[in-house]
């Protein structure tokens, strides 16, 4: 218990940021017209692909005989990258129909 | 070192400038005339984070640059082509299967460090590392694999691959509490002796991917796209946590913000079908549908294309009902056509679309975008259900549920109380379907029964493109 209340006296700033993040993520949406649903749910899934990052830390920390992290790493790399690739280009194709249209 | 700290600053602002095009981005994907520019201004911020992150200044570890650009092109093209190949009706299953790709990822580096403080903890002791960041990592672990197995099986029922009415748990509400109460005793377990065998890290896994499974299972089909945005929160809380562990701002609030949006655009839909979220993760959409009692006696009339095309051409008011039969049909150009067609020798024709018609809100909206109707000819739910008492004649095309006035006037139904489009408020009404089976929830529509309604079978494709020939013949 004492271990982790240390921890969250360490992590004070930390908390800070997540609680204001999440206010800040409820009031970003909170008003968003039906048709953007889809392309905002896409879009907030490239962006949770943001663990990619975590993946390449590890990596990058393990030593070249490693191969528990140099594999898994590798693994977390290619699977976090399709979803931020991927993610980012679906949304990006979905949103493409709806911007022919003023053109119109 | 004076080099190392120079770098340290390059990437604290990189991951600074991160963050802020990520809230912006979101910010702009919010509303139709920015939403384009927002994705992009995402995208630009998570490749910033992503190149910065390549310079972080480390004190241990061989950097394995070779391995890590290999994994970001392999990661690179699979994204880029599986987007480019995917059919605009495929769209949601696509966006799950990315979703769950994610949790793998926060499983994988979770496991790793899990790993690697069982060493810490079997030379050092207990004190090794601290509770706090052991608990964080469990967690993101315990997140993740819900994420990702949850995701494959939304994946799956989507693609049609899990059929929801044969693939069955018994009692899954105890199941799955039953399951979740192990995972939080094996996560309690090891966090009160971590020098426990590594053993109980992967049991914990191996439940926890189970309960993934497990919690999906149950979820009618015509709930998936709550589950696909409630499962895209769990991977931004999965982000977010491993954010904690590795104490990097830009994965503590991309993961945060996907988390809490995501949370919300889940209960933003739950509330279009008027159901607590609680009610579409235990309910079991389908399970009590069966109830539609006193309508297998009565007789659904058809109509021919031929009276149809008639009719259709000398109404004034036209307005087409989509769902995701249209969506299967790939029928969006053919009723874009029609209503070129019908347009032209003055008939005033919009379309109606229920906010959960299709698999995933705005589906139906992104579909007739893509086949170029002019945006003003949509009308939400509010707008659609006045216009239809001026409508002589409503054309469903492959849409069920959001038109079933069940919810109107039969409480025994399961999806009673949902808004529907009402369209028995206008003079006739035409559905286009394959066949009488019922919709995705599994409940009889009384609509086809109705007086003012007839019956046009077939595919919505090919039955379209018959009406738009008789329509042109009709000149």
């Amino acid at each position: 218990m004492d271990m982790l209340i240390t921890f969250f006296s360490e992590n004070l700033l930390m908390i800070y940021v997540l609680l204001l993040a999440v206010f800040l993520g409820f009031e970003v949406i909170s008003k968003v017209p039906t048709v953007l649903h889809t392309p905002l749910m896409s879009g907030a899934n490239a962006i949770s692909g943001v663990v990619i990052i975590g993946a390449i830390l590890l990596i990058r920390q393990a030593e070249s005989t490693d191969y528990l992290a140099l594999t898994l790493g590798f693994i977390g790399i290619i699977l976090g990258m399709i979803n931020v690739v991927g993610g980012h280009a679906v949304t990006n194709r979905m949103l493409e129909m709806f911007k022919k249209k003023p053109a119109k | 070192m004076e080099f190392n700290q120079i770098l340290e600053q390059i990437v604290n602002l990189g991951y600074l400038v991160g963050v802020l095009l990520f809230i912006i981005g979101l910010r702009q994907l919010s509303s139709p005339s920015t939403a384009r520019r927002g994705n992009l201004i995402a995208a630009a911020g998570m490749g910033i984070a992503i190149l910065v992150t390549l310079i972080v200044p480390m004190d241990k570890g061989a950097d394995n640059y070779i391995l890590i650009l290999v994994a970001l092109a392999i990661g690179t093209a699979i994204g880029l082509i599986a987007s480019k190949r995917v059919a605009m009706t495929a769209m949601p299953q696509l966006v799950s299967l990315f979703n769950g790709l994610g949790g793998a990822c926060a499983v994988a580096i979770s496991v790793v460090e899990l790993n690697d403080y069982q060493a810490a903890f079997e030379a050092n002791g207990a004190g090794a590392i601290a509770s706090g960041v052991h608990l964080t990592t469990l967690l993101a672990m315990f997140v993740g694999a819900v994420a990702f197995t949850g995701s494959l099986v939304a994946y799956g029922k989507l693609q049609g691959l899990i059929d929801d009415r044969k693939v069955r748990i018994p009692a899954p509400t105890y199941v799955n509490l039953f399951l979740l109460v192990v995972i939080i005793a094996g996560i309690v377990f090891k966090l009160v002796a971590p020098v426990n065998p590594f053993f109980w890290v992967m049991i914990v896994m191996g439940i926890a991917l189970v309960y993934g499974i497990t919690f999906v299972i149950p979820i009618g089909g015509a709930d998936m796209p709550v589950v696909i945005s409630l499962l895209n929160a769990f991977t931004g809380v999965a982000a977010a946590l491993a954010g904690i562990v590795y104490g990097n701002q830009v994965m503590l609030v991309g993961g945060i913000l996907v988390g809490s949006s995501g949370t919300i655009l889940t209960v933003l839909m739950c509330e279009a079908m008027n159901r607590s979220l609680l009610n579409v993760i235990i309910g079991g959409f389908g399970s009590t549908g069966a109830a539609a009692a006193g309508s297998g006696d009565q007789v659904a009339r058809e109509i021919t294309v031929n009276d149809a095309a008639i009719l259709l051409r000398y109404s004034n008011s036209v307005i087409m009902v989509p769902g995701y039969g249209m969506a299967v049909a790939q029928a969006q150009k053919v009723a874009h056509e029609l209503e070129e067609v019908l347009e032209g020798m003055g008939v005033s024709v919009k379309y109606a679309i229920h906010p959960v018609a299709g698999r995933m809100p705005g589906h139906m909206n992104v579909l007739l975008a893509e086949a170029d109707v002019p945006y003003p000819k949509l009308l939400d739910l509010d707008d659609a259900n006045q216009a239809l008492a001026d409508t002589d004649v409503v054309i469903v095309i492959g849409a069920n549920d959001v038109v079933n006035p069940a919810a109107l006037d039969d409480p025994s139904s399961s999806i009673y109380g949902m808004p529907i489009l009402e369209v028995l408020k206008a003079k006739n009404t035409i559905v286009m379907k394959r066949s009488m089976n019922p919709g995705y929830a599994g409940i009889q529509n009384p609509l086809f029964f109705k007086e003012k309604n007839r019956m046009l079978f077939g595919d919505a494709k090919k039955t379209l493109q018959d009406l738009v020939a008789e329509v042109k013949s009709l000149e």
